[in-house]
């Protein structure tokens, strides 16, 4: 970032060398786990127990074929699906609206209404299950329906660790809008919902996208809440990942074919905004 | 432009985001509160809650095993954070520089942020099982090192260590580039007119601009770092011994395994409270920080 023309050029050769070298190693270090556990997922059973072999030699392909036929993997995955995308709509949505109204408006306390919603996030999940699980049993209950075991629940209860970072990272987007952009529009005579649609959402798409993007990542990825808040019918994939591990023994080749089928989604969305990631996670830090 | 009486449309969009945060979190949390004055235990002989005010509080003082996890998770959050920042921000600077491969090299390098920490701690489990792992049996076979999480205390806060850097220095890397490439050009290149040296540059400029993305970055790691569990109770399972039981997963098997619910409720409750107190004292570091530039 800082240039100096004195440098020799065999110097600047040697930085740039060492610069390889380095993302080299690192991208070893990065794709190793990742790598290894591929290789488990092409490994019979049998051959899971073998000295460890990094090249993998033969394919076992049933790992994939039984993970894919089996029904509730299927079913938790689609769970996993409507749950992290309603999840992340919504969220994304009324954190738009929230940041909007903190950002445009002088409301009264607003810089702690800030702080408070951030400390949802900060809450231990382990003992917030107890009261999630009773206000989802017997509190929330219209004849047979209750929210426990629905991913109504899953969806709302999500938002809890996933609004706080949303309305964080949006807000620090729409203070970078100007406002003498809005000030303009509304001496025009356009409403407050028009300038919302018409100038912020257009101005802050990236980070819509951004904000989007990681709440369904965080949503898909989300374990201790969807273990203890469903039993059958709302589980998600990280739950079945879980139950690889302790209910059905440990059977390494199937658990890590579903690691990587569940992880999968959440790479293909993270390559799609590859190019915005970097300048949207600002936070609003860094104003100019 | 801001008439008190258009604030209502303000309180008006606001209100979706209070109300369901309202609703799934301070309800649970009074619920907690209430919870964590009463002995409430189903395998004691009173099955239902017994109030006994601020007792449970008064033992958790006393409580080595919780105290000595909450210090553990403190240490955790500290060295995990601490090397994260600074390999981080190194890295960040390496990314600032343009090369040939950089896009390829960012996007592998910041594979581990999206992948669930459930499905990290499988993974790291699976490359240190003893017998079939490759760590430890590539450790023994060219160094002749004994690599066993689950038997040295020292190893497995390696692999534990290891794991959270491998999982979050990306996310760390990303926010404090994204600030770097965010800060005015003009103050560093005046500096390196008036011949401003390399140390100087970052100790004096750089540094101070970033600090703001630095500390919000510190206070979302060390909230996230506080309350994670699943990642590392796949990996060594708190083990061997409770060497690696954090406060979550201490938590959890308090209100679960042993089904101490009033204790457990006041154990979080003690804990969330440390976690707002540093996140309070970073939060108004941040918005001091703001208000001296305005």
């Amino acid at each position: 970032m800082i240039t100096n023309s004195t440098h020799s050029k065999s110097r600047s050769f040697f930085t740039s060398l060492g610069r390889y070298f380095l993302w080299t190693i690192l991208t070893i270090f990065t794709l190793g786990p990742i790598y290894w556990m591929f290789v488990v997922s092409s490994r019979s059973p049998v051959q899971v127990y073998d000295k460890p072999n990094l090249v993998i030699t033969s394919f076992y392909a049933e790992n994939y074929t039984k993970v894919f036929e089996d029904r509730v993997v299927r079913t938790y995955m689609v769970n996993s699906l409507i749950v992290a995308t309603t999840n992340a709509a919504l969220v994304t949505t009324l954190a738009l609206f929230a940041t909007y109204a903190l950002t445009r408006w002088k409301l009264k306390g607003s810089d702690s209404i800030f702080f408070w919603t951030i400390t949802n996030r900060m809450a231990p999940p382990a003992a917030f299950i107890l009261p999630n699980f009773l206000i989802f049993t017997q509190v929330v209950k219209f004849g047979d329906f209750m929210l426990f075991d629905t991913k109504i629940g899953l969806i709302l209860v999500y938002c809890l660790f996933n609004l706080p970072f949303a309305i964080w990272l949006l807000k620090g987007m729409l203070e970078g809008i100007p406002l003498e952009l809005d000030e303009a529009a509304l001496v025009d005579r356009a409403s407050r919902i028009q300038v919302l649609f018409k100038i912020i959402v257009p101005l802050a798409a990236p980070g819509l996208a951004i904000t989007f993007i990681l709440t369904w990542v965080f949503a898909w990825n989300e374990y201790i809440l969807a273990a203890s808040l469903s039993s059958s019918s709302a589980r998600t994939i990280t739950t079945r990942l879980a139950e690889y591990v302790t209910t059905t023994g440990t059977n390494y080749g199937e658990l890590a074919a579903v690691a990587i089928i569940a992880t999968l989604p959440a790479i293909i969305f993270l390559t799609f905004i590859q190019k915005y990631i970097v300048t949207g996670l600002t936070f609003g830090a860094v104003k100019e | 432009m801001k008439k008190s009486n258009t604030n209502r449309l303000g309180w008006i969009l606001l209100s979706p985001s209070l109300f369901i945060l309202g609703v799934a979190g301070l309800a649970p949390f009074f619920y907690v509160i209430y919870v964590g004055t009463h002995s409430w235990n189903i395998f004691s002989k009173e099955r239902g809650k017994v109030f006994v005010g601020v007792q449970n509080y008064r033992d958790l003082v006393f409580d080595s095993a919780f105290l000595g996890t909450l210090s553990r998770t403190l240490f955790f959050s500290f060295l995990v954070v601490s090397i994260e920042l600074i390999l981080g921000f190194m890295l960040a600077l390496s990314l600032m520089k343009d090369f040939r491969g950089k896009t390829f090299f960012r996007t592998v390098y910041v594979l581990p942020v999206v992948v669930a920490p459930i499905a990290v701690g499988a993974t790291w489990r699976l490359m240190m099982a003893q017998g079939h792992g490759p760590v430890p049996f590539f450790l023994n076979k060219f160094f002749g090192w004994e690599f066993n999480t689950g038997a040295s205390t020292t190893q497995a806060w390696i692999a534990i260590v290891l794991m959270d850097v491998w999982h979050w220095t990306p996310f760390v890397t990303l926010t404090l580039l994204a600030g770097l490439l965010a800060i005015p050009r003009e103050p560093i290149e005046a500096a390196s007119v008036d011949g401003a040296n390399t140390f100087q540059m970052y100790r004096f400029l750089i540094i101070p601009m970033l600090l703001p993305v630095i500390l919000i970055t510190v206070f979302i790691r060390v909230m996230d770092s506080l309350r994670s569990m699943e990642d590392v109770y796949m990996l060594t399972n708190g083990g061997p011994g409770s060497s690696t039981t954090f406060v979550g997963l201490h938590i959890f098997r308090t209100v679960f395994a042993k089904q101490e619910y009033g204790y457990g409720s006041s154990m979080s409750l003690l804990v969330l409270y440390f976690t707002i107190v540093i996140c309070w004292l970073l939060f108004n570091a941040l918005t001091g920080k703001e208000s001296k530039k305005k």
